[in-house]
């Protein structure tokens, strides 16, 4: 195996697995700060309980999400270092300010929101949740905007062998960044909304902490909902700059091969890369992909074969990606809107088979986040910045059996710790809250493993 | 006039950010390393005191790599593509470190936690050993040619730099055992301590007299001799904080203590600039802050940000650490 691809497989794997943790961080981190402000607001200590248990699953989670970002930012050196050479004038200083700007933020506040309860008024603490809330959010504009260079390049020359920064503020203003960002924050509230949704099922099917876990449902209700809608729509718009700006990646996306006036839309397609056609298509509506695409039923849209088979992202896997995450975002659709329906008629408790399918979905959103990344980077190939450097130039030259040391490390290592992650918050998951008591009047009696008392 | 002090204000700023990150994180892969050898409550409570602390650290080195690719993203590149299994390594480590100090906690059950702490220090004395060997084989220059580095794993495992390694390991736990006898209370870290001193004055010294044999470090300081308040500097911060460890103050040890990694660090990239990646094979193949930089352009814009970034988060983060302060490890543990 040659380094390329051994590198592309660790890149897209470390990506992947770091992209299993940071977006319930961002909706929790969200959850929690709302959660602690109804807490300090009404004085309400089932709010607090509340803020304490989901924050409790944040704070593990948010660990793995710190610690696998770690690899990600250095593998640009490790890996991709023709493409640091030559595209790190411009790319390296959003990772830099996102450092500085948003990951002291997180980090410290996170510590102090975790032990800062007893040390900290309420305000100041609910103060510290915020600030966490803010620092994920940022973080993610700042990675984004890097990435959205890449989709996009702008802001730039070429000079002095290299690609060369010439105004920061069109780099940050880049339509296809902020497109993205809004697609994928909202993205994470249904990933949070899902995942609060699926642990209050476990709990209302068991009828234990009931109150609790309609309270939380409702506000899980409330995350979810905001965030399909807002994927929906933002979906839309992301496709429809996708359509101006990367016409390979909105042709693989919905495997148009001839360049055409009046793309039909299909519900049921099936493309070939062989035959460069789809031996399949059945329920149509003549125009609707263009319309989607650029708001006029006869637009013309660019075609695969119009595009030199060097210059074509890998179609099958685009497409199928695109095509089960829009499945899934429906599917996502209509569960809120049945969650919402059931809980408004107090029909919650009865409805066992929708908890159970509620329970059985916490995968999903995980399942339809990754797939929108696949989309969005394989549509980008064979370009690691589109039009302008090719993935194959990218890679550092090292020895093979080097990557495939790490990418055999990353493989056992990743996995060990996906379970790990998983099998603790299930486990906190499943204890359920703390009595309200005890939220109430701290210090609590510990385990007698960290009964360590007299000791200060 | 500006443009051409970018790259050296880049190059000392560059340096100023792994200062912090060895003289913070130092002492926390020092407690780190420790933690198996302790019984199971000082484990306990060792581990516990890095709780609100270590995350913010590990901040540091993020920023570190995020300056090092912004500010010279050829030095990022070669570095890195260069020392690719030590870094990995190190990474792997990083990342096991940072699970084991969260994961402890969460179970009461004693092999679950001999387990996560062995895999802690074994983690941070790998981290402390091997950056120590990398940083040490840049202060002596690399395998560098026009199509990169030539060396192997085992090339960067020689005198020089295992012994600069060593020094790493010997000082962040010296420091670390030091912040156990300040979180805690404890006189146990005092007796770490005092066993560690001495071999680690020995490799100390070992360090300043071969670094005169194998590096070209201290040709800037014989330029300009007033530079030499900087080692002479950190050559008494550790022997300072021998003297406040015999009188038992903790936290002034410790301060002394990280105060020598932070000048030790600083004495180095004063000796290396402007170089950043020397090669052995011949000067021209060295990286430098002049021809490893990024656009004047690009680092005004970074300026800019850090000037008015940088300071806020100096604040808040001296606010946290005199917020925990006070040991009151029971509760940071229980959480």
């Amino acid at each position: 195996m040659d380094v390329l691809l051994l590198s592309r497989l660790q890149f897209a794997l470390t990506v992947a697995y770091h992209f299993l943790f940071v977006p319930l961080t961002i909706g929790f981190a969200l959850l929690v700060a709302v959660l602690e402000t109804m807490y300090v607001r009404s004085g309400d200590a089932r709010y607090k309980s509340m803020a304490k248990f989901w924050g409790k699953l944040f704070t593990i989670n948010f660990v793995l999400g710190v610690v696998t970002g770690l690899t990600m930012e250095f593998q640009f050196g490790t890996n991709w270092s023709e493409y640091s050479k030559f595209m790190g004038d411009i790319f390296g200083s959003p990772l830099a300010v996102e450092a500085l700007m948003a990951f002291f933020l997180e980090s410290t506040f996170i510590s102090i929101w975790i032990f800062g309860w007893e040390r900290l008024s309420k305000k100041a603490h609910l103060f510290a949740a915020w600030m966490v809330a803010l620092g994920t959010h940022l973080s993610a504009i700042w990675i984004i905007v890097a990435n959205g260079w890449m989709q996009n390049p702008v802001g730039y020359v070429l000079r002095n062998g290299r690609a060369e920064l010439v105004d920061f503020m069109a780099v940050l203003k880049n339509s296809y960044a902020w497109h993205m960002y809004s697609h994928v924050i909202l993205s994470a509230y249904v990933l949070s909304g899902f995942v609060v949704l699926g642990i209050c099922a476990y709990h209302l099917l068991r009828k234990q902490n009931i109150e609790f876990f309609k309270s939380s449902f409702r506000i899980g209700l409330v995350i979810a909902l905001v965030g399909i809608l807002g994927v929906v729509l933002t979906g839309h718009f992301n496709g429809q700059n996708t359509a101006r700006m990367q016409p390979s990646k909105f042709a693989a996306m919905e495997a148009i091969w001839d360049t055409e006036r009046g793309v039909s839309a299909y519900l049921i397609t099936v493309p070939s890369e062989k035959s460069e056609s789809n031996p399949v298509e059945a329920i149509g509506v003549p125009g609707l992909t263009s319309f989607l695409a650029f708001n006029n039923f006869n637009a013309k849209i660019k075609g695969l074969k119009d595009i030199p088979l060097a210059k074509r992202p890998p179609v099958a896997l685009t497409f199928w990606s695109f095509r089960i995450m829009v499945l899934l975002g429906f599917y996502f659709l209509v569960m809120v809107a049945l969650g919402w329906y059931l809980q408004t008629k107090n029909r919650l408790l009865d409805s066992t088979r929708f908890l159970k399918l509620l329970l059985y979905s916490i995968p999903l959103p995980y399942v339809a986040i990754n797939l929108g990344w696949t989309v969005t980077e394989v549509g980008r190939q064979p370009w690691t910045v589109y039009g302008l450097m090719t993935t194959a130039k990218s890679v550092s030259v090292v020895p093979a059996s080097n990557v495939m040391f790490s990418l055999a490390a990353v493989i056992v290592l990743y996995s060990l710790l996906v379970i790990l992650d998983f099998y603790l918050i299930a486990k906190n998951a499943k204890k359920g809250p703390e009595p309200i008591g005890e939220a109430l009047d701290e210090p609590t009696a510990s385990h007698s493993e960290f009964a360590l008392s007299g000791n200060s | 006039m500006l443009e051409e002090l970018l790259p050296s204000i880049w190059f000392f700023l560059w340096g100023l950010v792994w200062a912090i990150y060895f003289s913070l994180d130092g002492f926390n892969l020092g407690v780190g390393i420790l933690a198996r050898f302790l019984p199971q409550k000082e484990q306990n409570k060792l581990i516990g005191s890095l709780g609100p602390f270590w995350d913010g650290n590990e901040v540091w080195l993020i920023t570190a790599g995020g300056v090092t690719f912004a500010a010279f993203p050829k030095l990022y590149a070669v570095m890195f593509s260069s020392l690719y299994l030590p870094l990995i390594i190190i990474l792997i480590s990083l990342v096991f470190r940072a699970v084991a100090i969260e994961f402890y906690r969460q179970s009461d059950d004693v092999n679950w936690q001999k387990a996560w702490a062995t895999i802690l220090s074994v983690g941070s004395f790998l981290v402390a050993l091997l950056f120590g060997v990398a940083f040490g084989n840049i202060f002596q220059g690399l395998l560098l040619d026009a199509n990169g580095y030539h060396g192997s794993v085992f090339s960067l495992l020689n005198p020089y730099g295992i012994l600069t390694g060593v020094l790493f390991v010997l000082i962040f736990s010296y420091n670390g055992s030091l912040w156990f006898s300040h979180k805690t209370g404890s006189k146990k870290g005092f007796t770490i301590a005092r066993k560690i001193y001495a071999p680690m004055l020995v490799a100390a010294v070992l360090f300043l007299v071969s670094t005169a044999f194998s590096t070209t470090l201290w040709g800037n300081f014989f330029s300009k001799p007033l530079l030499f308040v900087v080692p002479l500097l950190a050559v008494a911060s550790l022997l300072a904080t021998r003297g406040l460890l015999s009188r038992g103050n903790a936290a002034g040890s410790l301060l002394t203590g990280s105060l020598a990694v932070l000048l030790t660090v600083i004495t180095t990239i004063i000796g290396l600039f402007p170089n950043m990646f020397p090669s052995k094979i011949d000067p021209a193949y060295s990286l430098t802050a002049f021809n490893a930089s990024s656009s004047p352009y690009t680092l005004k814009i970074m300026l800019a940000a850090t000037i008015v970034f940088l300071p806020v988060v100096l604040i808040y983060q001296v606010w946290h650490y005199k917020l925990f302060a006070p040991a009151r490890i029971d509760e940071e543990l229980k959480y």
